[in-house]
């Protein structure tokens, strides 16, 4: 018990003193996730909003596709993952395997089908009140699907940072494509796990500490704007 | 306006090709059919410039259905509905349509408006000026950076209606635009409806009130479970019914 709460006092020094290898970590996870959504909301968006609008055969089972593989084993993609970007593999000449690049897509493909499912809710259910007034209007296709995907902006960032959420906190694929290596990728949750394997606690407390955190502020924030959204646009 | 093919455009002062006008519309042995029952039972009727049409009826007896057929929002069963000749699709961008409950973006008041310009190819120059007219028309002029779903439920329609008018649609489409509305502001989007009818678009409307059809109709189609009874003229309609059932609609009596 001891152990532990020196190890809690020099987790939290560690917070307090912005450690550099603890800084350098969480800013690596931070970038790694934020470019994976960011690829995950281009590619996302307007999937889920497509799927929504327009009709075509097989859609319910597009979508019926996109909620199965909101649950995809993170483990599974990083294996997948692994076996392309393998020097063997099919795109094992662009190098990419035990980067940072391979961790964006790892988590991409994790993120894309959560904010594509959660973009076809929202704009099925916007695209169902707003329907016959766009028709009436003119709007075509493609314009609908803009309007939908901007006035359903605030209710979609709730979809950007649930897809946040799960980058961040996923370490399955990461471990698996990135490798784990010190100072290139390591990032807060892989960290854990190797730390933690190792008895090295303070570190591992410290990133939990600052995941749970994040994690927390970012929920926090998603109903902040939801319910300012609702005041402000109605 | 009959049998006069072409009608110079005004539309927003711009210099445009002269657009086709879409009236009379002329509905033959419409049908809409659901579940194995006529909603909509096999209508013929032509409707002309005229300015003002009132579709009365019980809830229920297929008002909106007609509506949107005629808008092809819709299909119908079988029948055929002709705009002077065009079908529905190419029609649609001559009218507007103003639902019962204001389907308004989340934006906006004034962003409400110019989506619809803009949506028409009204170049965004044009746009300001538009939308400051439109709102100003409307009685909206100081909320025009209000966003629009805050809005009371008269200046929601009065807005829906300013987007409408805007589109200098020839015909208007109603359906039922004060169902859900109290007195006065019912009286406002009346008042508005007036200035759209006198500024040359003709109106259709569906109501189910009595008294408004008495204000507003020019002319009267008297729909009962998917059945035109009658029509004619608002003043031969309400003096004398022909059929019994407009004739206890008529006396307030509840029909089905």
């Amino acid at each position: 018990m001891d152990d532990f709460t020196a190890a809690f006092a020099t987790a939290l020094a560690l917070i307090a003193g912005l450690d550099r290898d603890l800084m350098a970590i969480v800013s690596l996870s931070l970038m790694v996730s934020m470019a994976a959504v960011s690829l995950a909301a281009v590619c996302g968006l307007p999937l889920g909003a497509a799927v929504a609008v327009c009709r075509f055969p097989g859609r319910d089972l597009v979508g019926a596709l996109l909620n199965a593989m909101m649950g995809l084993p993170p483990v599974v993609v990083g294996l997948a993952l692994y076996v392309l970007l393998s020097r063997a593999g099919p795109l094992g000449e662009l190098g990419l395997l035990y980067t940072p690049t391979a961790m964006v897509l790892a988590q991409c493909v994790l993120v894309t089908p959560i904010i594509a499912a959660l973009t076809r809710q929202t704009i099925a259910d916007l695209h169902a009140e707003y329907d016959e007034q766009l028709r009436s209007l003119g709007v075509g296709p493609w314009q609908t699907i803009g309007t939908l995907l901007w006035d359903g902006r605030f209710s979609l960032l709730t979809a950007l940072m649930a897809g946040f959420g799960r980058a961040s906190a996923e370490v399955g694929a990461v471990i698996i494509v990135g490798g784990n290596i010190n100072h290139v990728t390591r990032v807060m949750t892989t960290t854990i796990a190797l730390e933690t394997s190792k008895g090295n606690l303070p570190l591992a407390l410290g990133l939990g500490i600052i995941l749970l955190l994040l994690t927390f502020m970012l929920n926090a924030a998603a109903m902040a704007v939801g319910n300012m959204a609702k005041r402000a646009y109605g | 306006m009959k049998g006069n093919p072409v009608r110079s455009s005004h539309h927003h002062g711009v210099d445009q090709p002269a657009t086709p006008t879409i009236l009379p519309l002329a509905l033959h042995e419409v049908c809409f059919e659901a579940a194995g029952r006529y909603l909509v039972d096999h209508i013929s009727c032509v409707l002309e410039a005229q300015p003002y049409t009132v579709i009365l009826g019980p809830n229920g007896a297929g008002k909106s259905l007609l509506l949107r057929l005629c808008h092809g929002l819709i299909r119908a069963s079988s029948g055929s509905i002709r705009w002077h000749g065009m079908d529905v699709d190419a029609a649609r961008r001559y009218q507007a349509m103003v639902f019962q409950r204001p389907v308004l973006l989340r934006r906006t008041v004034a962003a409400n408006i110019s989506y619809a310009l803009r949506i028409h190819g009204v170049p965004r120059r044009q746009r300001p000026m538009l939308v400051g007219q439109a709102l100003e028309q409307a009685g909206l002029g100081d909320l025009a950076g209000r966003p629009a779903r805050l809005l009371s439920g008269g200046e929601q329609q009065r807005l829906a209606l300013a987007r409408a008018w805007v589109l200098k649609p020839q015909v208007l489409l109603l359906d039922e635009p004060t169902a859900s509305l109290d007195p006065a502001a019912t009286q406002a989007v009346e008042t508005l409806l007036d200035q759209i009818s006198k500024s040359g678009t003709k109106l259709i409307m569906t109501t189910h009130d009595l008294g408004q059809a008495r204000r507003l109709a020019d002319e009267v189609l008297f729909l009962h479970h998917g059945r035109l009874l009658e029509h004619g003229p608002a003043a031969e309609f309400f003096g004398r019914p022909k059929s019994k059932e407009a004739a206890a609609f008529l006396e307030g009596r509840l029909v089905w």
